[in-house]
């Protein structure tokens, strides 16, 4: 099975192979460098359980658990 | 020689305070035509006559596919600015150069304005600028906006640039996509060729958006059928050599090309991995724990001191100069001229104290806005919504809408206002269209007066009933409008968490002071001649003759048209109908109002009478009916000024309050009947 970014917890680090689903939100993701090649390391999960915070091409980026099961890693 | 220069930049970049630096102040701040997104134009007085700023909306990107990215491309492509500042923030180059990339593309000449070298200085990174500009084929600026550092040097190299190429669109372009791609777009070139010179585009530009099937370029082009066809085989050769559509493509090389310039360029100090300040902050403060504690005591916090001792010591003030100072001089005068009775009252009555009741708002709006500017620029609203956005989303919303919604339960018309720090148009509407339902401090001494009169032995309860209500009415409509008119793809949740960073009170300052100038502008002509209307509404009788009673005022006669719609909630009496009707030039004004009606004059120690009336008039049932509609129904005319403001769209406004007052009446009838059935009266 194929692993997402939502199987990944806090500290973890991975590759972004794929960026799944569709739309605006997929495009956002890929505007934001959420892009094939990127290094992705998972900072934290918020207090309610959702949306997680990651660091990607040097900066903070927080997205639901939602989008974070589209996004292939290795 | 006049010039027009468009910033263009992420959020975060230091866009604003560079177009402040740049301008000095603002001159023009607006709306976009058609939606509500802020336009701010400026002169660069300071550095050369006649050069014209335009702030473009902040965005990540050109993809059109938000509101501000639309604008920010339109404004580009059918302005033709003669030069296109870009702001990179370059202690987070990497995404920041996303954004260039696309202008580039575009065609248009760009100057960076690499920001915030100051903090790249601290972290002892090093950028080789000289290497920048070489890659990227673009002049380079090192700036440190916050410091006013490099600004002229931007404007120097602008105009340098402007005067290098004249005619807006320059032709050079630079090849990084790959080899494949590059070649099939020379192969589109040549065929559209023809279409986009009479268009005034790039066709290198208009070539890539076709291969990625963008609507609005191939409408504005209207490219022919066969030309389409054609099209489809390149796209469809492409598809097939790269298994993934042709989006992520071009995303994908623009970021590996970054990449590659970033190795060449860009020297981050390796020693510095350790945890920066500002992730000691986030530590505590997005803590498992302490987050939420930490998020409502700042809350609290802000609302003391707005809605609280400040806020409401400034409304005293306020109220007290136009009430007694300049109604009393203008009084006064009046007098002394002779003046007719009719004209003092509508100068004293209409004019001043409407004036009045939109006046006595400003200085809390600027006290909320200077700390909205904190929250805003030190980086913790971004954080607020990462917490927050778990329980919003129910409400189909995001976290960012957490703020304005509770903002409302201070004052409606901040609320409504708070509601622009939000990015996405519907996300602002629906959340304008919901924060009134949160109940305002004005209903409270409605609910006071009949929890007074009905609930004697659990007011607390009831009252707080009442704010539960107004709460799960929101829920319930935040699902209902997002399913049906704020129809739409959820609002993408992705979001940047900005770097903390200490305001600049300058920044502040500007914030404020921009904003409650906006409100007096715009929300003063609405409210302002709402106000006279609904004086003279209720100073005067159907034959214009001036009435000491407002039964006998025009207000009085559609009270008593209106009533029998409210029949059915329990309250069918006219004089409710004419407190409901005044309560629009504020809700507390509904409990004089029936202090009037009943025959007390103004209320003042005269409460318990007023309560003995109501017992006779109402019973416990309608009393709760009536407490309802009172939260649910639209809200005053200083909200109604602000949501018009906001909406910047009459459609919109209109259909907010109709559907504020048409949910009271379901729900006050609901309460009403539903309480008739169980037998309670």
């Amino acid at each position: 099975m194929e692993k997402t970014l939502k199987d990944l917890k806090p500290g973890d680090k991975a590759v972004v192979v794929k960026v799944g689903g569709e739309g605006a939100v997929r495009r956002r993701l890929l505007d934001m460098g959420v892009t094939r090649g990127a290094e992705v390391l998972i900072r934290k999960v918020a207090p309610l359980g959702d949306p997680i915070e990651v660091n990607i091409r040097g900066y903070e980026l927080t997205f639901r658990k939602a989008e974070a099961e589209k996004i292939y890693v290795e | 020689m006049s010039y027009k220069f468009a910033l263009v930049g992420n959020p975060n970049s230091g866009k604003t305070t560079m177009f402040n630096e740049i301008t000095g102040s603002t001159q023009y701040v607006g709306n976009w035509p058609g939606v509500t997104v802020e336009k701010k134009e400026g002169k660069a007085r300071r550095f050369k006559e006649d050069i014209r700023i335009i702030d473009l909306p902040g965005i990540y990107s050109l993809s059109p596919y938000s509101m501000e990215e639309i604008i920010a491309r339109d404004y580009i492509i059918e302005e033709k600015p003669d030069v296109v500042i870009n702001i990179v923030d370059a202690s987070n180059i990497e995404r920041n150069l996303y954004l260039t990339m696309q202008l580039k593309e575009l065609g248009v000449p760009v100057v960076i304005a690499l920001n915030m070298m100051d903090v790249v200085e601290v972290r002892q990174d090093k950028i080789d600028i000289k290497a920048l500009e070489k890659h990227l084929f673009i002049p380079v600026v090192p700036t440190s906006a916050s410091k006013g550092a490099g600004i002229k040097e931007v404007i120097d190299k602008a105009l340098e640039v402007a005067e290098a190429s004249p005619e807006g669109v320059s032709k050079v372009n630079f090849r990084y996509f790959d080899d494949r791609i590059e070649n099939c777009l020379d192969e589109v070139e040549t065929i559209i060729a023809d279409i986009t010179d009479t268009k005034g585009l790039n066709t290198r530009w208009a070539a890539q958006k076709l291969l990625e099937g963008d609507e609005k370029v191939k409408g504005k082009l209207q490219v022919p059928e066969g030309v389409i066809e054609n099209l489809k085989r390149f796209q469809d050769d492409l598809g097939k050599n790269y298994a993934m559509d042709l989006e992520t493509v071009f995303a994908d090389n623009r970021y590996r090309f970054i990449s590659e310039v970033m190795k060449k360029s860009v020297k981050k100090n390796e020693e510095n991995h350790g945890l920066t300040w500002s992730d000691k902050i986030d530590r505590v403060v997005t803590n498992r724990i302490l987050a939420i504690p930490i998020f409502l005591l700042v809350m609290y916090a802000i609302f003391q001191i707005t809605f609280g001792a400040a806020g409401s010591f400034t409304i005293d003030w306020v109220d007290g100069f136009m009430n007694d100072t300049v109604a009393g001089t203008l009084s006064g005068w009046l007098e002394a001229a002779g003046s007719a009775e009719w004209l003092r009252a509508l100068v004293i009555d209409g004019i001043v104290a409407g004036l009045g009741s939109m006046l006595v708002f400003v200085p809390q709006i600027m006290i909320l806005f200077f700390f909205l500017a904190i929250l805003e620029d030190s980086g913790y609203m971004a954080r607020a919504a990462f917490i927050m956005d778990r329980l919003l989303r129910k409400l189909g919303l995001s976290g960012k809408s957490f703020i304005p919604m509770l903002l409302g339960f201070g004052c409606t018309v901040p609320a409504v206002m708070a509601a622009r720090t939000l990015e996405n148009e519907k996300d602002r509407r629906l959340t304008i269209m919901l924060s009134p339902f949160m109940s305002c401090g004005a209903r409270l001494p409605v609910y006071a007066l009949f929890v007074a009169a009905f609930f004697a032995s659990n007011q607390g309860v009831v009252v707080f009933s009442i704010y539960l209500l107004g709460i799960v009415v929101a829920i319930l409509s935040g699902v209902l409008l997002k399913n049906t008119i704020l129809k739409g793809d959820a609002a993408p949740f992705v979001m940047e968490l900005p770097p903390y960073r200490i305001p600049t009170l300058k920044g502040l300052g500007i914030h404020m002071v921009d904003r409650g100038m906006g409100f007096i502008k715009k929300a003063g002509t609405v409210i302002f001649a709402a106000a006279v209307v609904i004086w003279f509404l209720q100073s005067f009788d159907l034959s214009l003759q001036m009435v000491e009673e407002p039964e006998a005022s025009m207000f009085g006669a559609l009270g008593k048209i209106i009533a029998p719609i409210f029949a059915p909630l329990g309250f069918g009496d006219w004089r409710s109908s004419v407190a409901l009707l005044t309560g629009l030039v504020a809700k507390e004004v509904v409990v004089s109002t029936m202090g009037i009606l009943y025959g007390l004059g103004d209320i003042g120690d005269n409460t318990g009478q007023l309560v003995t009336a109501l017992q006779g008039a109402f019973t416990p049932l309608k009393a709760y009916a009536f407490m309802a509609f009172t939260l649910l129904y639209m809200p005053c005319i200083a909200a109604f000024g602000a949501i018009k403001r906001e909406m910047n769209s009459w459609k919109w406004t209109l259909i907010t309050v109709l559907y504020q007052t048409g949910t009271a009446w379901v729900i006050s009838f609901l309460i009403y009947q539903g309480g008739r059935l169980f037998g309670l009266s």
